[in-house]
């Protein structure tokens, strides 16, 4: 490369008639004969012989010559060590197994830090390499405003308007109107196919699958509870209905939770002070909604000391006690209380679905989705 | 004969016989590409996207997107027997039973947050220079929208996975778009194929994931870089820089060679993260189920402001005609992101009506001599990160341990506070920046050295700015005063508005503040020398458009040295 000039580049790489015109210094080339710059090599530059070359742009050797030495062998170690490192990627590949928690951690160790070394050393060879061999330069292009000058802006206008004219689209508006009014449904239709995307939400969002006498079951082991297995007041416990085990579309809605309290400690609902619904408890056990009336994140954290209930996601903060007031955070209601009792043999029941709907606030909702427990 | 001659002449010239590509190449191979490391972030934006990519397309080798119920019996022993979908199943597949699987799953989950985060700070890197201005408001727009795409593609990405954690991010997406009025419950119906969780959303969520949102991305990032090709790269000020010029090295072989490594060391860093440091480990959080939850959830990064937004709001709502206006849901859900998009979308058209500057700008500014812009800049970066601590306010409550709701009452207060606080104090450290510019260009540098004059009094040398400093000192983009008069050498300057409508009014008023600015020393190129160390008298406090009759302050006091205009240029 050290002998080529920048300006023979664009010139001579290929022979065709079009760069005749534009690179009128360019010999005629016959087909069947060396292509032009090798014909400089071998008979000499015609334009050499008729003018000095242009000075290259990019000079051919580095800045620092005894530094470029340096970089080079540095430069190349470092592709030495990244060939390496590919090779032990695929020896990690090879030998180390997966499929225990251990193995993974040795594997993905050994592949992810060959791989790391691989890409590392080439750049780092590369960059040395840049900086180092390849001469310090600093170039300056020209930069010409973007608009087109004005004849061509004129061309422009003239093709675009001789277009529209011969289209007619101006001139006969019946085409272009029905052509608007055509392409109106064309985009709707798109729209409809999507359709049945899904259902229609009806009431669906109004109604859990708690019916009247369905018992309650620890929300896992799916074990029933009777209100006596409650000797002290305790946590939280997690209940679902029974019958739905794994089944989510049921339980995102269903999910329920329990809490027993000492005698008194629950504040009943009065009017004109909300509270929880004495008849819905059983033994001072007070089932609610755990689905957050915000934005439908478990309410799984409760505190025993404050009965304080806390959704884990943005914080809003129920009294238990309370009939599940909102004491803080964004959630505009109460969670909805379940009317509970327990059957013959003593098993925690639900005595009806919720009277509100659970979960976050909906367009169809209304005013009365929020009176909580109180109907 | 070279080798790389040979090359040319043999396949160079078979490709050019069919392509014509010699003379439009030789420009593309001698195009120039101006150097400064903020250069570097969109190349970051643009390799982790590459990474993705790759990484993505690996991973759709062994992921199946179903939610269909099944009991796991894999290499994660402590799972064993539990029932989950087969999406969670497969994802444990890939981090325990694939080699490599888990280096992959980690490096696509890195790099995501390297994309998304390396987006946000090139965007600001652009706003802040003013790399945004005419010619560049076309991509500007493109890149605000590929930053919206890029989150909500984060978003999808971490859903799939189906562990816990997702899919209680997913159950609030569908308590977000239940709580839109009108329309909300038929979207949530619709995305979801039915009630939360129904059977659809993962596969519906991987199309959108794998194909929908990536392709939009190929297709804004190929207009984004076509447009930065054509439109040549902007360069920040210096000695020989001009919006008429492009100065820095060639496309070939330099900025092919050094962005080529810039590639591999994103990968590096991303495979190097990905090694040592573990990320979405989903088989501690376990499958989804509608019960479960821990504490201290917390979406990715780039999600965590509008977590914040959906926190720090108050639970306001309306019940209106027996329908529920939602407002402590879908305002905070909706209104600071829109802020943000409409606000960063709109922002160099109005900033160009504001001052009237319809030049073309290819030098960029630096932030602090566009102190306004610069100041609303930091407010909004200050509005972001107030929510996006909030997003966290649990974390933070529990590591300084404060009370949960004083995090939150303290971030509703300074959700307003704070960007003003933001915009003041900024805009002053950017005057006050100017201020010590205008100083060095009046008086030299320090140069460490006393001098001791016959009088015995003590003073400091300074030798004048000269050179690349001197440069960047001066390159200020003055922007016209509205209204202003149309100039005697017919340039276009902006048009006088009404002066008695409304918006006229505004408009002016707008650009006493856009164009407040540290007036440069007039007479520039005075370079006061070595041994003046007395009386200061010109410091020049006062700002161009707070007093209109001040006049610009004179080049200082010339008593102490002689004019060595142009010295050391």
């Amino acid at each position: 490369m050290s002998e080529t000039g920048p300006g023979h580049l664009p010139g001579d790489g290929a022979g065709q008639e079009h760069e005749q015109e534009e690179e009128p210094r360019v010999p005629h080339r016959v087909i069947g004969t060396p292509p032009p710059a090798m014909a400089h090599t071998l008979l000499g530059d015609p334009r050499a012989a008729a003018e000095p070359p242009p000075p290259r742009e990019l000079p051919a050797e580095p800045s620092n010559p005894a530094k470029a030495w340096t970089a080079e062998r540095l430069a190349a170690a470092l592709f030495v060590l990244s060939a390496l490192a590919s090779i032990a990627f695929i020896a990690a590949y090879v030998g180390l197994e997966v499929h225990s928690v251990d193995a993974t951690l040795r594997s993905n160790l050994a592949l992810g830090l060959s791989m790391s070394v691989a890409f590392l050393a080439i750049a780092a060879g590369i960059v040395i390499w840049v900086r180092n061999v390849m001469p310090d330069v600093e170039l300056v292009e020209e930069r010409h405003p973007l608009a087109s000058t004005e004849p061509e802006r004129e061309e422009f206008k003239e093709t675009f308007t001789e277009g529209a004219e011969a289209s007619g689209i101006a001139k006969r508006p019946l085409l272009r109107r029905t052509l608007i009014a055509a392409s109106v449904p064309l985009a709707v239709a798109p729209l409809v196919v999507l359709r049945d995307m899904g259902p229609l939400p009806g009431t669906s969002l109004r109604h859990t699958v708690w019916r009247k006498g369905m018992r309650m079951v620890v929300y896992g082991p799916n074990t029933p509870l009777r209100a006596a297995d409650f000797s002290t007041p305790g946590q939280m416990i997690t209940v679902a209905p029974e019958g739905f085990p794994e089944n989510q579309d049921v339980l995102a809605k269903a999910v329920t939770i329990i809490i027993k309290f000492a005698p008194g400690q629950l504040i009943p609902d009065r009017p004109g002070s909300p509270g929880t619904v004495m008849n819905w408890t059983v033994d001072d056990i007070v089932a609610y909604s755990k689905i957050c009336t915000h934005v439908g994140c478990p309410v799984a954290l409760y505190e025993q000391t404050t009965h304080h209930i806390l959704c884990p996601c943005h914080q809003s903060t129920f009294d238990a006690a309370q009939g599940a007031q909102v004491l803080f955070g964004p959630a505009p209601r109460p969670l909805p209380q379940l009317p509970i009792g327990t059957d013959a043999e003593g098993f925690l029941i639900a005595t009806s679905d919720y009277r509100v709907p659970v979960g976050p606030s909906f367009w169809e909702l209304g005013a009365s989705g929020f009176r909580g427990g109180n109907e | 004969m070279s080798a790389t001659e040979k090359l040319i002449d043999g396949t160079g010239a078979w490709f050019d016989d069919r392509l014509r590509g010699a003379k439009i190449m030789r420009t593309w191979f001698r195009k120039v590409f101006p150097d400064h490391w903020s250069f570097l972030l969109g190349e970051i934006a643009l390799y982790s996207f590459v990474i993705l990519l790759l990484t993505g397309t690996f991973l759709t080798l062994f992921f199946q997107p179903s939610m269909t119920d099944i009991v796991y019996h894999g290499s994660y022993t402590p799972l064993d027997g539990v029932h989950m979908s087969e999406a969670y199943a497969s994802t444990l597949n890939i981090s325990f039973d694939v080699r490599g699987g888990l280096l992959m799953r980690q490096i696509h989950h890195w790099a995501a947050i390297v994309f998304v985060a390396a987006i946000m700070v090139h965007l600001l890197r652009v706003f802040f220079t003013g790399a945004f201005r005419k010619p560049r408001e076309l991509n500007w727009v493109i890149g605000v929208t590929m930053w919206v795409l890029a989150f909500t593609e984060g978003l999808f990405g971490y859903s799939l996975p189906d562990d816990l954690l997702s899919g209680t991010g997913l159950r609030i997406l569908e308590g977000v778009l239940l709580g839109i009025p009108i329309v909300g419950t038929y979207l949530s119906f619709f995305l979801f194929g039915g009630q939360f969780p129904g059977h659809l959303i993962i596969p519906r969520l991987y199309i959108i994931h794998v194909l929908l949102i990536p392709g939009l991305l190929l297709a804004l990032i190929t207009a984004h870089l076509l447009l930065m090709w054509h439109q040549k790269h902007t360069q920040m000020p210096g000695k020989g820089r001009t919006d008429t010029n492009v100065v820095g090295q060639p496309f070939y072989p330099y900025f092919m060679a050094k962005t080529g490594a810039w590639f591999l060391f994103v990968f590096a860093i991303c495979a190097l993260l990905s090694t040592f440091a573990q990320i979405n480990p989903i088989w501690i959080y376990g499958p989804y189920n509608p019960s479960g939850i821990s504490a201290g959830s917390q979406p990715d990064f780039y999600m965590g402001f509008l977590e914040g937004a959906l926190r720090m709001w108050p639970s306001w709502r309306w019940n209106m005609l027996g329908h529920t206006w939602a407002f402590n849901v879908f305002v905070p859900a909706l209104v600071p992101l829109g802020i943000l998009i409409t606000g960063l979308a709109v922002w160099p058209f109005v900033e160009q009506w504001i001052t009237g500057d319809r030049r073309e700008h290819h030098v960029n500014d630096r932030p602090r001599n566009a102190p306004t812009r610069t100041a609303i800049g930091m407010a909004g970066v200050t509005f972001y990160g107030i929510l996006w601590l909030e997003g966290a306010n649990d974390v933070i409550a529990n590591w300084l341990n404060i009370s949960l709701y004083v995090t939150t009452e303290i971030a509703r207060y300074a959700i307003f506070i704070g960007p003003v606080v933001a915009y003041f104090v900024t805009k002053r450290i950017c005057l006050g920046l100017q201020r010590k510019d205008v100083h060095i260009l009046e008086h030299g540098v320090e140069t460490g050295i006393i001098r001791q004059l016959p009088s015995g009094e003590y003073i400091e040398v300074t030798r004048p700015a000269s050179g690349n400093l001197r440069a960047v000192l001066e390159a200020r983009n003055e922007l016209p005063r509205v209204p202003a008069i149309k100039r005697a050498d017919g340039d276009e300057g902006p048009p006088p508005p009404s002066a008695r409508s409304g918006i006229g009014r505004l408009r002016v008023a707008l650009n006493r503040v856009l164009t407040e600015s540290i007036p440069l020393p007039t007479g520039n190129g005075h370079g006061h020398g070595d041994g003046h160390g007395n009386g200061h008298a010109a410091e020049p406090a006062a700002i161009a458009s707070g007093d209109p009759g001040h006049q610009a302050p004179g080049g200082g006091p010339t008593d102490g040295g002689d004019d060595r205009q142009g010295a050391g240029g």
